[in-house]
C-alpha cells in the first residue's frame, strides 16, 4: 500500500516535469507601437492556455520583419505594411509572410495645453511640418516660433503620418526628431510652442489634441473612418498560421482580444 | 614533471588567447563596419555622403548627406570640452595641489562616481530638469539644444579628464618642485611654469580621452540634443549627432537597404574619428613619459 502511494507520488512528480517540455513556444518581435497589444494579449492568452509559452520583444517593425524572414521569430509585429524588398527577401529565404490586421490606430496631432489652437486643416498641418508656416501668429495664435516635433524618419508612425498628412512632402530639417511616442509626448507637454503627433494610445491629459479637417481624433471617429489620420496595425505570420500561432492570432482577433486592444488605448476592429 | 610543463603551457595559451581575443573582436568589428558601410560610398559617392547637407534616408528618392550629423557631433563635443576641461583640470589641480590627504581621499572617489552613473540617467536629468531650465533662461522655443547636450556631456566627461590629469600631476617627480622652490619660485610660479608643463601631455591625454568619450556618447544626446538634422548656427539650436542618428534609426532600417548601409557608414566614420583621437592620446602620453625620463 505504502509502495503504491509512493509510485503515485513519483508519477505525479514525473508528470510535472514532463508537462513544461510539451509547452509550445512562440516568439513575437517587432514594432514598439504594437508592443503593448502583443504583451497584453500574450499575457491573457497564456493565462488561459498554460501549455503556451509566448515571448514578446520590441525592436521596431523592420527588426520584427527581418526576424520573421530569418526564422528567429514566429510572428512579426508591424505598424506598417511589409515592403516589396522585404517580400522578395522572404521569398529568397523560403518564407511567406501573411498579414493579419490586429487593430486600428489613429495618429493624433497634438499641441501644448496652453496653446490657443484647436483646429487645423490637413493642408495647414502639412505646411507646419514642412516649415512653410513657422509662426503661430500665421494661424491666428499667439506670436511665437512653432517648434515642430516629429518621430524619427524610420518609425512606422512617421511613415503613416508622412503618407496620410505629408503626402510625400518632407518634414522640415529643423524638426525635433524623437525616437519614441513617449518622448514626443514629454516634449509637447513641457514646450508651450510645440506641435507634434502621437498614436492614440499615447494621448494623455498633458496633451491637447487638435481637430483635423473638423474631426477630433477619438476611437469613434477612427472606427467610422471620419478621422483622416488612421492606419492599421499588423502581425505577420510565416505562411498560414498553424498550431499555437493560429490559436494566438485567432485570440487576438476575437472579441475578447479586441477588448484587450481597447484597454491599451488602441481602436479595436469590431 | 611533464605534467607540470603541460599545465604551464596550457595556462600560457589560455591567457594568450584571452589577451588576443579583444584584438580579434576589434578586427571583427572593423571588418563588419567596412563591409556594411562601404556599399553606400559606391552608390552615392564618398564626398557626396560626407558633405551632403540633407539627411532624408527614408524618402523616395532618399538624401544621404551626413554633414549636419558630423557637425552636430563636433558642436556638442567642442561644447562638452569647454565644460569638462575647466571642471576636470581644475579639480585635478585642486586635488593635487591644495587638497589635504583626507579631502583627496574623499573627493577623488566622489568625482569618479560621476562616471558610474548610467548615461540614460544623465539623459533623463537633461530632459526633465535642464531642458525646461534653458528654455526659460534664454527664452527659447525649445530647450533641447546643442548647449544642453554639451553641458551634460561635459559633466559626463569630467571624471575621465580629472582622473587622468590628476594621475599625471602626481607623477611629476618631487625633485622638480623642490628644484623650483630652491631657485626662489613661489607656489604659483612652480605650478604654472614647472608642474603643469611637466604634466602637460598627461593632462592633454585626459582631455582627448574625455572628448572621445563625449563624441561617442549616445543615449544622452539622443534624449537631449533635439534630434534635428540641421547644420547648427548657434549653441541654442537643436542638433542631431551621429550616434543619435544611428541609435534612433537602426531598429527600423530595412536590413541590407541603402539606409542600413548609410548607418553603418556613419558608424565607420565615427569609429575613424575616435580612432584618431585615441592615437593622438597615445602619442601624446608616450611623449610625456619620455619627457619625464620614465620608461617609454
Amino acid at each position: 500500500m505504502k509502495r503504491l502511494r509512493m509510485f503515485a507520488l513519483m508519477g505525479i512528480l514525473g508528470l510535472g516535469l514532463v508537462i513544461p517540455c510539451y509547452a509550445e513556444k512562440i516568439v513575437l518581435a517587432g514594432s514598439t507601437t504594437v508592443l503593448p497589444i502583443a504583451q497584453k494579449t500574450a499575457e491573457v492568452f497564456m493565462e488561459e492556455n498554460p501549455a503556451a509559452d509566448i515571448s514578446v520583444r520590441g525592436g521596431g517593425s523592420s527588426v520584427g520583419i527581418a526576424a520573421l524572414i530569418d526564422g528567429t521569430c514566429d510572428i512579426a509585429d508591424a505598424s506598417r505594411a511589409i515592403k516589396d524588398t522585404e517580400i522578395q527577401k522572404a521569398a529568397a529565404n523560403g518564407r511567406d509572410p501573411v498579414a493579419h490586421i490586429v487593430a486600428m490606430d489613429g495618429i493624433a496631432v497634438v499641441v501644448n495645453k496652453s496653446s490657443s489652437i484647436s483646429k487645423l486643416s490637413k493642408k495647414q498641418a502639412r505646411e507646419i511640418f514642412t516649415g512653410k508656416i513657422s509662426d503661430w501668429s500665421q494661424l491666428g495664435g499667439k506670436a511665437g516660433k512653432i517648434v515642430v516635433v516629429s518621430r524619427d524618419t524610420s518609425s512606422g508612425t512617421f511613415e503613416a503620418f508622412g503618407e496620410l498628412v505629408m503626402k510625400g512632402e518632407k518634414v522640415m530639417p529643423g524638426a525635433l526628431m524623437q525616437a519614441s511616442n513617449q518622448e514626443v509626448a514629454q516634449i509637447i507637454a513641457q514646450t508651450p510652442q510645440a506641435i507634434g503627433y502621437v498614436g492614440l494610445g499615447f494621448m494623455s491629459g498633458e496633451l491637447k489634441p487638435v481637430e483635423i479637417d473638423g474631426v477630433m481624433p477619438s476611437k469613434e471617429t477612427v472606427l467610422s473612418g471620419e478621422y483622416p489620420v488612421t492606419r492599421p496595425l499588423f502581425m505577420y505570420s510565416n505562411g498560414k498560421p498553424q498550431g499555437i500561432t493560429k490559436e494566438y492570432l485567432d485570440f487576438v482577433k476575437s472579441k475578447k482580444g479586441q477588448e484587450l486592444v481597447e484597454t491599451q488605448g488602441y481602436v479595436g476592429l469590431k | 614533471m611533464a605534467y607540470r610543463r603541460i599545465k604551464e603551457q596550457a595556462y600560457k595559451w589560455i591567457f594568450t588567447i584571452l589577451a588576443f581575443s579583444s584584438l580579434f573582436f576589434l578586427v571583427g568589428i572593423v571588418i563588419v563596419l567596412f563591409k556594411e558601410g562601404t556599399p553606400i560610398f559606391q552608390k552615392i559617392g564618398f564626398l557626396k555622403f560626407i558633405f551632403g547637407r540633407k539627411w532624408y534616408p527614408t524618402y523616395n528618392p532618399p538624401d544621404f548627406g551626413i554633414l549636419p550629423l558630423i557637425l552636430g557631433s563636433l558642436w556638442v563635443t567642442v561644447g562638452a570640452s569647454l565644460v569638462c576641461i575647466p571642471l576636470g583640470v581644475g579639480s585635478a589641480l585642486y586635488l593635487n595641489e591644495i587638497a589635504g590627504f583626507k579631502q583627496r581621499q574623499f573627493l577623488k572617489p566622489v568625482i569618479e562616481l560621476l562616471a558610474s552613473i548610467p548615461s540614460v540617467v544623465y539623459g533623463f536629468f537633461g530632459l526633465v530638469v535642464v531642458t525646461p531650465f534653458l528654455q526659460r533662461l534664454f527664452n527659447l522655443p525649445t530647450g533641447m539644444t546643442a548647449l544642453n547636450a554639451s553641458l551634460i556631456l561635459g559633466l559626463m566627461a569630467t571624471p575621465t579628464v580629472c582622473s587622468i590629469a590628476e594621475d599625471a600631476l602626481s607623477y611629476v617627480p618631487h625633485s622638480f618642485r623642490e628644484a623650483s622652490f630652491a631657485v626662489g619660485a613661489d607656489r604659483w610660479q612652480t605650478l604654472t611654469r614647472v608642474v603643469i608643463p611637466a604634466a602637460g601631455s598627461g593632462i592633454s591625454t585626459g582631455i582627448i580621452l574625455g572628448m572621445s568619450r563625449a563624441i561617442g556618447e549616445t543615449m544622452t544626446v539622443l534624449m537631449v540634443a533635439g534630434g534635428a538634422a540641421v547644420i547648427p548656427g548657434t549653441f541654442l539650436e537643436p542638433v542631431r549627432p551621429m550616434t543619435a542618428a544611428i541609435a534612433a534609426e537602426m531598429g527600423e532600417a530595412p536590413m541590407g537597404g541603402s539606409h542600413y548601409h548609410a548607418l553603418f557608414a556613419i558608424a565607420l566614420i565615427l569609429f575613424l574619428i575616435t580612432f584618431v583621437f585615441n592615437i593622438i592620446a597615445e602619442i601624446v602620453s608616450r611623449r610625456f613619459r619620455i619627457k619625464l625620463g620614465l620608461n617609454g
